[in-house]
């Protein structure tokens, strides 16, 4: 009834291949950016842009670049939080030591940089596979802790180690509110979603899922290898390097190494892994989730607590967050290892043929 | 199955965004002066952080029990922020609003203070942070939001230095000696270094840089390399599980305990209570106060509030060290609404802006602070405009196996080597984010 696909003719290939090819489903994501752009901003207060929706949009972005690596090439990877902390860096030095170097540029080029280390760190997964190639990316996690914490250069020789940004502006337009924030980090979102979402479903995105699919059969068949691996670790460092940049430029705006620990990087994996591996929409739903969960319990759990007349301390609320969580990605390994975005397409398609299943 | 329980999820989502957006609760509220409290219950550093959150809260609900301040009753709402920084400023976002508005914060984190700085100027709410920091800070003209009430690192790093130049026998005696530096791999950490640099090359020490990285368990490569290196001191910057490690890694490679100093994070029972007789001689430079089981104000907290019940932790920790800390933190916090109320309204509720100039005109002398039953605890606290620290008095405490007693005499950080110090890094500061110092006429505001 809703996806009432009759009159849908395609009469050439290119509106074929559209990523949405289902009329409804342009309309939904149309409307859905329209909303975010126009009346979100209108309707959130303060603490609902700086504290939800800001670090969303940006750990979707950063969910997006592990999710191209983990989930469309296969390639288990925990140093995503370095990758960001790369982009965070690099993107502060270009920043900071250029003058006059437009706000854009830097992000990006934070992004380049991650990409170099990316690669670089990318090249153990020629030879080893899964539980090995973790502790090799594992090894950039440690290594980019280690360089930002002792190598001063890359703090501007602050004494502390704690840097800061601060008077972004884009064209004249300057960014300090939260809403000029949130619409900053919704743009850069949109565009790069756009752009892997056409990369993952071009040729190279075809070659990343085969690698992952059984890279031995891909080998035979011609793809190779080393390209497709290499390029998936680019871009996927290319996009968290970005995330890193714009976490530490606009959610952060000041930060420390302990900012883009380990726990970044495991948290990235859980956002992708209860999102959905191989789905740029999973990557925008855990994003969500992980976001939420936390303010959600805080809220939740005293008022659940009351109900049955137990006060719940913090402490309680902090410690029940890590139980929680571990038990909702055991959980979603064993029942939907796809994810949420696999409970999404499942119900659209249902919705496709509701009222008449069969 | 699956799709009405997606369904809950998805109500309870909503329900949770609904309460998460929603700024004010429609209640009926009298007046109360609200303080947040960041707390680090869990996490690295929670046998720590936990006596201080609990000593905070004690002491506000010892100033309600006292009639509040001029009648106005304090608030406190606690957020979990376990030592991380990212959840230290959401928390504050979070509680920044609540109640009628935050009076005050105090992140005791100096990773979330550097974080907060940046916000606070534009939310107009003061921070404290006590002993903690940046110790730029102290410079009112640069940092008009920053309160390092009572001390800063530098003074904790310059009293350490000026308490084994006692030890050793004079400044002279420090020439050509070895001092390793023990300390957190974070701002906090490496905030000590400037001047105990500063130090070394005035007296002629040679400094041993010994980054320990968080949360600090495992620091048995350290250790060895101060067995090596047999440095005649060893000075401690850690906090949380760090320092207790810390120690037991000394006692294991057979450091001398009375060889190990502690700045005022990292001497407390929580740190010494397991290593017990092990760990006898290990000194901590304490920012005024120490444990003060026998303090008047300590007998009144348990007169008050916990023989009625209403206590905020475990009887037996109230007036040690951390638990101290917390109380000074609530008590600096009042006064300075006390100080505010004077000029803006007594028995009003004051605003962050308000709050802060009491913040800045803080005059508290040993009059009031015998009131406040602190004597003995702390000396006269005076800040101003330009010195937004007030204070620069620290003493130095010994463990004995039990319990710490004090082993030097009043020690003051050296206001003629810190002061440019700070002044140097604020205008450094102000220079990078494109600010200028408050103009004159700014203090009469």
């Amino acid at each position: 009834m809703i996806y009432r696909e009759n009159g849908q003719f395609k009469v050439n290939y290119r509106s074929d291949q559209q990523i949405f090819p289902i009329a409804q489903d342009r309309m939904f994501i149309f409307g859905l950016l329209a909303f975010a752009f126009v009346v979100v901003p209108m309707l959130s207060s303060d603490y609902m842009l700086k504290a939800i929706l800001i670090p969303f949009l940006i750990l979707s972005l950063a969910a997006i670049g592990v999710n191209i690596l983990v989930g469309y090439c296969g390639q288990i990877s925990l140093g995503s939080g370095a990758f960001m902390a790369v982009g965070a860096y690099m993107a502060y030095n270009v920043f900071v030591r250029i003058d006059g170097m437009p706000l854009i540029i830097a992000l990006l080029s934070g992004g380049f940089f991650a990409t170099i280390v990316g690669v670089i760190f990318g090249i153990p997964s020629l030879r080893v596979k899964g539980l090995y190639l973790a502790v090799a990316t594992l090894a950039a996690q440690f290594f980019c802790d280690w360089a930002f914490s002792r190598i001063s250069w890359f703090t501007n020789n602050n004494s502390s180690g704690s840097v800061a940004v601060s008077n972004l502006e884009v064209l004249g337009w300057s960014i300090n509110t939260p809403v000029d924030k949130y619409l900053f980090c919704l743009g850069f979102v949109s565009v790069f979603a756009l752009l892997a979402k056409n990369l993952v479903r071009s040729a190279i995105g075809r070659q990343w899922m085969a690698i992952r699919d059984m890279d031995v059969a891909a080998a035979v068949i011609g793809i190779r290898p080393v390209y497709a691996k290499l390029t998936a670790f680019a871009v996927s460092s290319f996009i968290v390097g970005v995330a890193g940049a714009l976490w530490g430029f606009v959610h952060l705006g000041s930060w420390e190494p302990l900012a883009f620990s380990i726990d970044r990087s495991f948290q990235l994996l859980f956002v992708v892994i209860i999102g959905g591996l191989g789905s740029i929409m999973g990557s925008f739903m855990g994003a969500a989730f992980i976001v939420i969960l936390p303010v959600f319990l805080n809220q939740a759990l005293p008022l659940v607590g009351s109900l049955f007349g137990v006060t719940v301390s913090i402490a309680m609320i902090s410690h029940a967050e890590f139980m929680i969580f571990g038990a909702l990605i055991v959980w979603f390994l064993i029942a939907e290892p796809h994810g949420l975005a696999k409970l999404w397409s499942i119900g659209k398609q249902k919705l496709r043929l509701w009222p008449f299943p069969h | 199955m699956m799709r009405s329980k997606t369904l809950l999820a998805g109500a309870l989502t909503a329900l949770a965004l609904a309460t998460a957006g929603m700024q004010t609760q429609a209640l009926a509220q009298a007046k109360v002066q609200f303080f947040p409290s960041l707390t680090g219950r869990t996490g690295p550093v929670a046998p720590n952080a936990t006596p201080f959150a609990n000593g905070y809260w004690d002491y506000m609900k010892l100033v309600n029990a006292r009639g509040g301040i001029n009648g106005v009753m304090t608030l406190v709402e606690e957020c979990e922020t376990a030592y991380a920084t990212d959840r230290g400023v959401e928390c504050y976002e979070r509680l920044k609003g609540k109640h009628g508005g935050a009076t005050v914060i105090q992140p005791l984190s100096t990773g979330i203070t550097f974080a907060l700085t940046e916000k606070v100027p534009a939310d107009k709410i003061p921070m404290i942070t006590s002993g903690y920091g940046r110790s730029d800070s102290a410079d009112g003209m640069v940092f008009k939001w920053n309160f390092p009430l009572i001390g800063h690192y530098w003074v904790a790093g310059d009293t350490v230095i000026q308490h084994i130049a006692n030890k050793e026998g004079g400044w002279a005696k420090l020439k050509g000696k070895k001092i390793a530096v023990g300390y957190h791999d974070s701002p906090f950490g490496r905030e000590l270094l400037p001047i105990l640099q500063e130090r070394a090359k005035r007296h002629g020490f040679t400094l041993q840089l010994l980054p320990i990285p968080a949360p600090g368990v495992e620091q048995k490569a350290i250790w060895l390399q101060v067995r090596q290196q047999r440095p005649d001191w060893v000075i401690l910057q850690t906090w949380g599980i760090m320092t207790p490690t810390a120690i037991r890694e000394a006692v294991a490679v057979g450091y001398p305990m009375d060889k190990v100093i502690g700045t005022w994070w990292s001497g407390a029972e929580p740190d010494l209570r397991d290593v017990g007789a092990a760990a006898r001689g290990y000194s901590a430079v304490m920012m005024q106060h120490g444990s003060e089981k026998n303090s008047e104000v300590v007998k009144e907290i348990l007169s008050r509030i916990h023989d009625k019940g209403q206590g905020t932790g475990p009887r037996a920790e109230v007036g040690d060290v951390l638990y101290m800390r917390g109380v000074v933190g609530a008590m600096l916090a009042v006064e300075g609404v006390f100080r505010a109320q004077e000029r803006y309204g007594k028995g009003q509720v004051m605003t962050g802006e308000q709050a802060r100039w009491g913040y800045e005109n803080l005059s508290i002398g040993r009059a009031r602070l015998g009131q406040l039953g602190f004597t003995g605890v702390l000396s006269p606290i005076q800040t101003s405009c330009a010195d937004h620290m007030g204070s620069a008095w620290a003493r130095v405490h010994t463990w004995d196996g039990t319990k710490f007693n004090w082993s030097s005499d009043w020690l003051q950080g050296d206001e003629a080597i810190m002061r440019p110090m700070v002044t140097a890094s604020a205008d450094g500061y102000a220079k990078e984010k494109k600010i200028a110092r408050r103009p004159e006429a700014d203090c009469k505001s």
